[in-house]
């Protein structure tokens, strides 16, 4: 069963174990700079909002990528970067519609997420569950289910 | 590691910032913020020194666990004399300013001498500047706040800054970083403003390591389930925030009201934390908007609230009407039940303003419930007040002190002095509810008897954060303990007075103690720093700070005689409530409190104690 990141901004609290999870999981610092998810802040309103790769199935970036150095792993489904193919061209974070992949000046390529080779830290870390890791086909069942619940149908059938 | 091991040394006079290495001979014996910071301060000034000449120095410090994967790892804190107390101060904030710092590779930043014109300083992970802040001074936080996110293109930049009454020596000016987390008493951002410095903008890319990571991530994950088990770090203050307490502490009758007067407030659960959550207003929508987490934290108690659009504070003045740092539970009750005031929105208006110009509710609200008094005994005037009636139980007295306050102007100027000048200057000493200058917060020790002993015996002045026996005597947290019994308080106070001490030297927030002991923070400190952290080690870090915090005091000029309470507490018995015909037995515990201290009977530190803490 493939899953994705499923992400429900009303849950997240802002704390940031996200981003320190994932410095820590992929560059083994706690750090927020190097986190591949990001979570932005909207102060007057109170909202706060994790971002990160939705692991589009038709790519932008893999299609934009002059080496081959984006390849999909087959069992998770992740867009991740080969670093030994990847020459830091950038056109990949032109390419993503969302901003997710981006340069990493340090090693002089690219960054993203690759869902942790199918075990993704951040969600891990979350307290809220505003980050799970959902079977693919079914990212809305929990949404669907709340909204099922809000009908309010009182049960007639009878045994 | 945990630590950088680099102190930035800020010398506001010559204008240099200069890193130099942290002493970790002392690191090894007091850990980190409040500890190792108050060992650098006591080293480095004159304990008699004015508060608000160039001689004091004031230090932002964190722990070696602030910016890691600990939960609750936002904290730094704020160690100076104080300006309130004239005693050692030491404000403790959370938000993401004291990560950031740590980000940018710094343990602490040790700011000396006094600018000649008014500046902020600039840190850019190992590039740290002083630049000029004229056109700052004279804004408020949140000004200074957009103009400087503005002015360096940064959204990530943290700021920390004091808005005008710090500028203008409101002597209980906190230092607000993230637009509303403050390192909030004793007015150290009174300190801050006497010495030119407007604000610290920082930015860090450095991250944070730690001594064993596998086995600090495997601490920090089961520690992290805790805080999610439990009752309080769980569930009750996600949901309610400390505000969870306002109907609790006025049922058991520890909740002063009308300048502790009476322990009971009537209009408590219009203020509480059930209430923030009720629709209400033009709009029919919950004062709360949301709960928000500090850096780090898997409990999120923070508020986060909007004042009506059509309430009588806000009203046409959009610049308001955003969501910011709501109600906690201490300011709720300083400006609401201590003032005899209902109005959440009222109170809410009163929160942001504090926040948007950098001072204290708890002294705010402890200052204006005491001029209430005064003015009901006829000693205030309208005339002196510019006209505003300041009645128990007036929003409108409330909300307008708190902005003349705010910009020091009017009669805001007398009620910026805090309670204890104000009193003495009415000829009323005995109405100041302070103790070595500083309001006690939101628990009557009339009907929580340990918080007295807590108020008298605090080193920076009277306060709840120093040992919150509310914990043992109302919570049953470790243990339940009698709220009215005044025997076995000197112990319990002792021992929550020394974890504390050394909680606050993690970089971890004291919030978490609801759930753990230093059992729990043990293993996360020792994955996290050089050295065997043993929980030996770390209860006895306690103890040694506790008695170094003293030393300074008396150094400064304290003695026991200053460990005391106000005549209030100590003579008029509570009205109602389960504590009826009570006064707090502060006589009975201190004596006790001292022995178990290893102090004479004049609270003097012996020498055989001393030396067996190695001071
Ligand atoms: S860990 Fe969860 S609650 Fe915390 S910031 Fe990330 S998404 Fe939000």
């Amino acid at each position: 069963m493939m899953r994705s990141l499923t992400i429900s901004p009303d849950k997240c609290t802002g704390c940031l174990q996200c981003e320190m999870a994932c410095s820590y999981e992929n560059e083994g610092v706690f750090n927020p700079v190097k986190s591949r998810i990001k979570v932005f802040v909207f102060e007057q309103e109170g909202r706060h909002v994790p971002y990160t790769c939705t692991q589009c199935a038709d790519a932008w970036c893999q299609n934009a990528c002059p080496t081959e150095a984006i390849q999909i792993n087959a069992q998770t489904g992740a867009k991740e970067v080969n670093e030994g193919l990847c020459v830091g061209c950038k056109v990949c974070t032109i390419a993503c519609p969302f901003g997710t992949v981006n340069y990493n000046q340090a090693t002089g390529k690219v960054i993203k997420c690759d869902l942790c080779g199918g075990d993704p830290a951040c969600a891990k870390a979350c307290p809220t569950q505003a980050i799970t890791y959902q079977d693919a086909n079914w990212t809305g069942y929990d949404k669907m289910r709340s909204w099922a619940d809000k009908t309010n149908t009182q049960a007639t059938a009878q045994a | 590691m945990g630590w950088h091991k680099k102190v930035l040394r800020v010398n506001l006079t010559t204008g240099s910032c200069t890193p130099e290495p942290l002493n970790m001979e002392w690191a090894a014996e007091y850990l980190g913020q409040r500890g190792l910071a108050t060992k650098y301060l006591l080293e480095e000034i004159d304990p008699k020194v004015d508060p608000l000449s160039p001689d004091n120095k004031m230090i932002f410090a964190t722990g070696p666990l602030t910016g890691t994967a600990a939960s609750t790892s936002a904290r730094y804190s704020v160690i100076t004399k104080g300006a309130l107390t004239n005693a050692i101060a030491c404000s403790n904030s959370g938000g993401y300013f004291g990560a950031e710092l740590k980000f940018a590779g710094w343990d602490m930043i040790i700011f000396e001498g006094k600018a000649a014109s008014p500046v902020y300083l600039h840190i850019s992970d190992d590039h740290a500047e002083l630049l000029p802040a004229d056109d700052l001074w004279g804004k408020s936080v949140w000004e200074t706040d957009e103009i400087l996110h503005q002015r360096h293109q940064d959204p990530r930049l943290r700021i920390s800054a004091i808005g005008v009454s710090g500028e203008k020596g409101v002597l209980y000016a906190c230092i607000v970083n993230d637009l509303h987390r403050a390192a909030g008493r004793s007015g150290v951002g009174t300190v801050m403003g006497s010495k030119n410095l407007k604000a610290i903008a920082v930015r860090g890319t450095q991250g944070v390591q730690v001594k064993d990571p596998v086995r600090f991530m495997q601490a920090v994950g089961e520690k992290k389930q805790v805080l999610a088990d439990n009752a309080v770090t769980g569930q009750g203050l996600p949901t309610y925030g400390t505000q969870v307490l306002m109907n609790v502490i006025n049922e058991v009758g520890a909740l002063p009201t009308n300048n502790a007067r009476d322990v009971q407030f009537e209009g408590a659960s219009n203020i509480s934390g059930e209430a923030m959550h009720e629709p209400r207003g033009s709009e029919n929508k919950p004062n709360l908007v949301t709960n928000q987490a500090c850096f780090g934290c898997t409990i999120a108690c923070g508020r986060i609230s909007r004042v009506d659009k059509e309430h009588y504070t806000v009203k046409n003045r959009p610049e308001y009407w955003n969501a910011s740092g709501g109600l906690e539970y201490e300011a709720a009750w300083s400006l609401g039940a201590d003032t005899g005031v209902d109005d959440l929105d009222a109170l809410t208006f009163a929160n942001f303003v504090c926040n948007e110009q950098g001072y204290d509710p708890i002294t705010f609200g402890a200052t204006i419930a005491a001029a209430m008094e005064l003015y009901e005994m006829g000693l205030i005037t309208d005339e002196e007040t510019g006209g505003i009636p300041l009645k128990f139980g007036s929003a409108e007295a409330l909300t307008k002190m708190a902005e003349l306050v705010g910009k020091a102007e009017g009669f805001g100027k007398t009620l910026g002095m805090g309670s204890k000048r104000l009193c003495e200057k009415y000829g009323h000493p005995e109405l100041s509810m302070s103790v070595k200058g500083q309001e006690f917060p939101a628990y009557d020790p009339r009907g929580i008897q340990g918080m007295g002993l807590t108020y008298a015996t605090s080193n920076r002045g009277a306060c709840h954060l120093r040992s919150y026996t509310v914990a043992s005597e109302i919570l049953g947290i470790p243990e339940k303990t009698d709220p009215l019994a005044t025997e076995g308080k000197a112990g319990l106070v002792k021992a929550f007075q020394d974890a504390t001490a050394a909680v606050d030297s993690t970089g971890l927030c004291l919030f978490t103690t609801f759930a753990w002991s230093l059992d729990d923070f043990q293993p996360q400190v020792d994955a996290a720093c050089e050295g065997e952290w043993t929980l030996e080690r770390l209860s006895e870090l306690g103890e040694r700070i506790w008695n170094m915090e003293r030393q300074f005091n008396m150094a400064a000029g304290f003695t026991g005689k200053d460990d005391t309470l106000p005549k209030r507490l100590r003579k008029e018995a509570a009205k109602t409530g389960p504590a009826k015909g009570k006064v707090n037995g502060l006589k009975v515990m201190l004596p006790e409190y001292y022995q178990l201290r290893g102090w004479d009977e004049k609270g003097v530190p012996t020498a055989e104690t001393l030396q067996r803490l190695g001071l």
